[in-house]
């Protein structure tokens, strides 16, 4: 008796620190060169694969060659127009525009989110509304926009903000609603209280939804953009979406479609390497996935 | 209840108390001096449907400071509602809840915010307290070194064992500095040997903090290898059935015969209280 209580004094420490280390998973990363290359060969193979079978419809010869162009003179005509001004301006001019209605569009989709996840009488009243805007087509605003904007930058904003902004509020509502009640709890009883309790522990709680609205709400932004830019033609900004609209009335087939390859890579670099990245960051430090 | 009378004589400060003594306190509800919580005919009763349930039916009990009581109980006995009321995130029905500044509370889970890292989580209750960065890391680095966590201060939660994260709850819920520590069934889903050694932690730490604390638990066992006294509650509506002064020495082990014979017998009086709702 009197030695199983000394054992279990002296013997304490090393209890817990041999418990520790049986329980814990070694924490080994693999080497950074093959972490890049097992998330690229995926996406290189990917690519091949659709432009061979871009090449096999080329080759089959439903439409004539004129019409249809084959990778090799798209990306000829990519490669030849990237030595040129008139692509990079338009991807600035399209970018400037997505990057502005989209910052406005988290403005506003962030209040109205927080807004209505605090109130249940706003929830009732436009909860469903919200959700039922993301549904609605941006191409369907256009005539309401150019009849109160004109021909104008305004109507093409309207039209990104209302495209984007219900996302980012649905991303907010949801991420507050989904907040663990024992993570409340926790900020309630360790003293947190009012903007504490939103800066340390609803905030970073409903992150991870957030950032997939924003993601979601990136990819509205850019499809009402390029849109809107169809649409809404301002003569002396020439757009990626005008090019694509001017090429095709020149029937420049090659050009137009190295344009939608432009705005296709676009999308898909800001969507991997900035909403991506901040995702897997997210997931990681919260041990959603594995490093 | 010869072992009872046996045990009823020694407390860890030297005093016997009678079970039912904690009643009869001529000064008022008024935490203080030597009372840590004081709970007086507190009856907690929620709307449930169309009529109401009865959660907690006149409880009196008083908590010295620095004692460590466990409540005990079947399902259904309002344990966790107790503790809201005490930590104060529940007003009672009736009756009066005293306690000596506001507690520390610790779950079943460890409820760890999973986007801070464990140091960071430890330091946050003393930013919610406007403590000082420099006072804060120094503070959480010293609770760290108390639950031997140490070597894992930069962990995320996730990269930690179950008892880990335990042991990281308990430093965070022990930053605020709270006098009394409530713990509702805290170590109840830890595997049996993580379990034992974390008694030994906890009462080591205890002794370590003059902490008073509250440990609810449904393990009769642990009640008995922790508490300085075990109140065991009724079910449906929890009353206080009966409560048994823990004389035994500490430190304890679970393993201990004395500590096996007063949960045989706390057990046989909670078969008695479970089996009087199958009637």
């Amino acid at each position: 008796m009197g030695a199983d209580v000394v054992l279990g004094r002296t013997a304490g420490a090393d209890e817990v620190a041999g418990l520790d280390a049986l329980e814990l998973q070694r924490l080994d990363r693999p080497p950074l060169a093959r972490q890049v290359w097992s998330a690229t060969w995926p996406k290189v193979l990917a690519v091949a694969i659709f432009v061979g079978l871009w090449q096999l419809v080329v080759m089959a010869g439903l439409w004539p060659e004129y019409v249809l162009p084959g990778p090799a003179a798209v990306f000829g005509e990519l490669w030849a127009q990237l030595q040129t001004p008139t692509l990079w301006n338009a991807i600035a001019i399209t970018l400037r525009r997505g990057v502005w209605g989209f910052a406005l569009a988290i403005a506003i989709g962030v209040g109205i989110g927080v807004l209505v996840s605090r109130f249940a009488v706003l929830r009732a009243a436009i909860g469903s509304l919200i959700t039922g805007l993301q549904t609605m087509p941006s191409i369907a605003w256009f005539p309401l926009a150019i009849v109160l904007f004109k021909l104008s930058e305004e109507a093409i904003t309207f039209v990104v903000i209302l495209g984007a902004a219900p996302s980012i509020a649905n991303g907010v509502i949801h991420g507050i609603d989904h907040i663990p009640p024992v993570l409340t709890r926790a900020g309630r009883v360790l003293g947190a209280r009012g903007f504490d309790m939103y800066r340390h522990v609803m905030l970073p709680a409903a992150m991870p939804s957030f950032v997939g609205g924003l993601k979601q709400g990136w990819a509205f932004a850019w499809r009402s953009l390029l849109a809107g830019e169809l649409i809404v033609t301002l003569s002396n900004k020439a757009s990626l979406g005008q090019l694509l609209s001017v090429d095709r009335e020149l029937a420049d087939y090659p050009a137009m479609i190295a344009v939608m390859v432009v705005i296709l890579v676009i999308g898909i670099l800001l969507d991997s390497l900035v909403f991506g990245q901040v995702e897997r960051r997210i997931r990681v430090k919260r041990g959603l996935v594995g490093a | 209840m010869s072992l009872l009378q046996a045990v009823v004589t020694r407390t860890r400060d030297g005093l016997a108390r009678q079970p039912d003594s904690a009643a009869d306190g001529t000064a008022g509800v008024h935490a203080g001096r030597d009372v840590a919580v004081d709970l007086r005919n507190v009856a907690k009763v929620f709307p449930a449907g169309t009529g109401t349930l009865t959660a907690l039916d006149n409880i009196s009990l008083q908590i010295r400071r620095g004692e460590f009581v466990c409540i005990i109980g079947a399902s259904g006995c309002g344990k966790s509602t107790l503790l809201n009321l005490v930590a104060g995130l529940d007003q009672p029905t009736s009756g009066e809840v005293a306690r000596v500044g506001a507690p520390s509370f610790m779950f079943q889970e460890a409820a760890l915010f999973p986007w801070l890292s464990v140091e960071q989580n430890v330091e946050l209750p003393l930013r919610f307290a406007k403590v000082p960065a420099a006072t804060r890391r120094e503070r959480a680095r010293e609770l760290l070194d108390l639950v031997r966590l140490t070597p894992f201060a930069a962990r995320q939660p996730h990269e930690l064992s179950g008892g880990m994260r335990q042991r990281a709850a308990l430093a965070r819920a022990l930053a605020r500095d709270a006098e009394v520590l409530l713990m509702d069934e805290p170590f109840g889903a830890l595997d049996a040997m993580t379990r034992d050694i974390l008694h030994d932690e906890l009462e080591r730490i205890w002794q370590a903090t003059d902490k008073t604390i509250l440990f609810v638990t449904h393990n009769v066992r642990e009640a008995a290898r922790l508490g300085d006294r075990i109140v065991l509650l009724t079910s449906r509506p929890g009353r206080v059935a009966e409560e048994f002064e823990v004389g035994l020495p500490r430190p304890r082990r679970i393993e201990d015969a004395d500590v096996a014979r007063l949960a045989a017998l706390v057990t046989t009086r909670l078969r008695q209280e479970v089996a009087r709702h199958g009637r």
